[in-house]
């Protein structure tokens, strides 16, 4: 006689999820550069603070398929966007909501696989708390542009490096950057990434083993 | 009833008969004009002939499609006249005769003569016989803005007389074509060199060595030519009218009590097998027209997006003042159904986006919805292209061309609508510019990005890209220089300098 298998911790907080009639968190495609640091799950918002790693989040979900919204950018580099793997054709702009953008925002992220909104400084709690509600409900996920309370993760861009520009010559080819993404009061992940890398594509940028030079 | 204008071709290219003019297809000589062939130039003729016959010739390109629609012109205005017109092809048609109704088929042939004569075509020429064949050639041996009229049975008398190489012009092909062109060489090298000859011979026999093609220029030559014309359809009217009796001024009464119109509008073209994927909507009030507008859809209009479209040009601003008394519909440019049907895993945004979007545009209006695309340019912001939701992206630049000036990429991820004013200095503190002739006055140092904001040191940085946009144009000349600047802190931006001024156009970030 054979003993099935004990259910592992997340099925069984899935299978309560279940009971309770709130749609479990579903794991959303992301950009394979985030594997390890970041995974993007339905009803959660993110902040970042570059565009482009707005994008780059964005493309893992637009390219599976999913609506994309950006709403208060009018900003929003379209060339990027396509570059890093957005697809445009299923990606809308609402660039000046004015004072009705948590309207547009709520109302986006009803039919919108993903929302990118550039969020005022003096966002309320209450409004957020209202948002979060709404994206668990729909299954939206937010990636917020700016400061946005209660996220469940921040992802920030540290230590820049370009590459190609010297001193009165050249053009931007690539940069390297360090991604941090912190979750509440835990420890923060980093990883290295080409954002984007000579090829215009956004990878994992490997780290270098320490190389030693003789010297006489 | 075959009307005739004689070189076509010339006519459709330009208006004026008297300097010499030919047509070229392939090297030789199409058609040519009147004053052309005076001088010796003639059909078949290779450029170099005609042009050594005829020095002050002037050669145009033969362009199908372009004598086609300047025909068409011509078939509008004889269906004015008389409906029912067979196009056979341009510079010649055909109708049935209103005799009855003009008093004789010289009368109607002369009046159908001015009207052209009117329209600018000088030389047009009638031909009235039995058969379509024997018409035409009554056509061409008529004078100008004269007819020939064959009597009633007389079509196999008239065409007795007329040479074998009669039979060429019928196929309506250019000239030494394919089969026709072999048969009427073989013919007259039998030795039948009239129609007239050609038509002695038996049914039976010509059917036996010239198959069924060689029996039907027989059965022409004879004049038996029963062949009825294949008259063109009036197109029918697919307009749509709105007529709103007492007026009303309120967009969303207007839109409510449109819907009807809408709905037949879209099935009449659908009972055509037909989707309008252009329309034109166009408001009048007090009898006269308030506000028209070309909507473009991104894939076809249905009833309720023509009911939108209706409201969206509705509410702008000033654009009814009096209530509205009528609202028409008149499709710009209508497709096949079948081009547009669904695909099995649907076409275009799916109806839930479609919905939800219609909900955000009634919050914030029709216009700040936006659909994305890339368009050509030399700069970032000009390579944005931003179409309201629900309109067909219509890029003014293409996005393959080189453009010479753009930058390479990474393409920056913030373009600013308007560029930000920025600060940049020399070691010294010295200003920084560039030169007329393209040359930067000394290595920027540091750069203040906004007013506001703290001195950064630059850590590398590249330029001037000049770029003189559009110099032959006063008002829109631009000359500027851009720059690439990054500060040691990895912030990378694109500036430009322009009138000494430096502005940021977009940021790496």
């Amino acid at each position: 006689m054979t003993v099935a298998p004990a259910p592992s911790l997340d099925e069984l907080r899935a299978r309560v999820d279940q009971m309770q009639g709130r749609p479990a968190a579903q794991p959303v495609a992301t950009h394979p550069a985030f594997a390890g640091l970041l995974q993007l799950q339905t009803g959660s918002s993110y902040a970042v603070d570059s565009a482009s790693l707005a994008m780059a989040l964005m493309a893992g979900p637009s390219a599976d398929g999913a609506w994309c919204g950006v709403v208060g950018s009018a900003e929003f580099g379209l060339e990027a966007a396509a570059a890093a793997g957005v697809e445009l054709r299923r990606t809308i702009l609402v660039p000046a909501p004015g004072e009705a953008w948590l309207e547009v925002t709520a109302a986006l992220i009803d039919v919108l696989g993903v929302v990118v909104v550039a969020a005022p400084a003096d966002i309320s709690g209450k409004d957020v708390s209202r948002i979060s509600a709404r994206l668990r409900q729909r299954g939206g996920v937010l990636i917020a542009y700016g400061d946005w309370p209660r996220c469940d993760a921040r992802v920030s861009l540290r230590d820049a490096e370009w590459v190609g520009l010297g001193r009165g010559h050249g053009h931007l080819q690539a940069r390297r950057v360090t991604v941090e993404v912190r979750r509440g009061a835990g420890p923060a992940r980093t990883g290295q990434l080409w954002l984007p890398d000579q090829a215009q594509v956004i990878r994992r940028a490997e780290v270098q083993p320490v190389q030693l030079r003789s010297v006489s | 009833m075959v009307l005739w204008a004689p070189d076509w071709p010339i006519v459709a290219v330009e208006s004026s008969a008297s300097t010499p003019a030919a047509v070229l297809h392939k090297g030789q000589v199409l058609a040519c004009s009147q004053a052309a062939r005076a001088e010796g130039v003639r059909r078949g003729m290779r450029r170099r002939d005609a042009q050594s016959r005829c020095p002050g010739l002037a050669l145009h390109d033969y362009n199908p499609d372009a004598d086609a629609r300047a025909f068409e012109a011509v078939l509008t205005a004889i269906e004015e006249l008389s409906p029912g017109v067979a196009p056979l092809r341009p510079g010649l048609c055909a109708i049935n005769v209103p005799a009855r109704f003009y008093g004789g088929e010289a009368e109607a042939a002369a009046i159908i003569a001015e009207r052209l004569v009117r329209l600018g075509v000088w030389d047009v020429r009638a031909g009235i016989a039995d058969g379509l064949f024997a018409a035409e050639q009554a056509a061409r041996r008529a004078l100008a803005q004269d007819s020939l009229v064959v009597p009633a049975g007389g079509s196999a008398q008239f065409l007795r007389d007329l040479p074998i190489d009669a039979l060429d012009d019928l196929v309506g092909a250019p000239p030494a074509s394919s089969a026709s062109g072999g048969m009427v060489g073989l013919l007259r090298r039998m030795g039948l060199l009239t129609l007239g000859d050609f038509a002695a011979l038996s049914p039976a026999d010509v059917h036996t060595r010239f198959g069924t093609h060689g029996e039907l220029l027989h059965r022409m030559a004879r004049g038996l030519n029963p062949q009825p014309i294949s008259r063109r359809q009036v197109p029918p009217e697919f307009e749509a009218t709105l007529m709103l009796e007492p007026p009303l001024d309120l967009a969303e009464q207007i839109a409510f009590s449109v819907r009807t119109t809408a709905e037949k509008f879209v099935t009449d073209l659908a009972g055509h097998g037909l989707v309008c994927t252009t329309v034109l909507i166009e408001v009048d009030t007090d009898g006269s027209l308030a506000t028209s507008r070309r909507w473009m859809h991104p894939r076809w209009f249905g009833p309720t997006d023509l009911v939108d479209r209706v409201r969206w040009q509705l509410q702008v601003d000033g654009a009814i003042r009096a209530p509205v008394d009528a609202v028409r519909l008149i499709p710009e440019v209508t497709e096949p159904l079948g081009d547009h049907a669904d695909s099995l895993f649907g076409g275009g945004p799916d109806e839930r986006v479609e919905r939800g979007v219609a909900r955000v545009q009634s919050i914030v209006g029709h216009e700040a919805v936006v659909s994305v695309s890339v368009q050509g340019g030399r700069g970032p912001g000009e390579r944005q292209l931003l179409v309201p939701w629900g309109e067909r992206p219509v890029a003014a630049r293409a996005v393959g061309l080189p453009w010479p000036g753009s930058l390479p990429p990474p393409a920056p991820a913030t373009v600013y609508t308007e560029p930000q004013q920025a600060m940049v200095v020399g070691a010294e503190g010295q200003a920084i510019g560039v030169t007329g002739r393209g040359m930067v006055t000394g290595e920027p140092a540091r750069f203040r990005a906004a007013a506001g904001q703290d001195w950064q040191p630059v850590a590398s940085w590249a330029g001037p890209w000049p770029v003189d946009d559009q110099w032959w144009d006063e008002a829109a000349a631009r000359r500027i220089a851009r720059f690439q600047v990054v500060g040691v802190d990895g912030s990378a931006y694109l500036m430009i300098v322009e009138r000494g001024h430096w502005w940021i156009e977009a940021k790496y970030d």
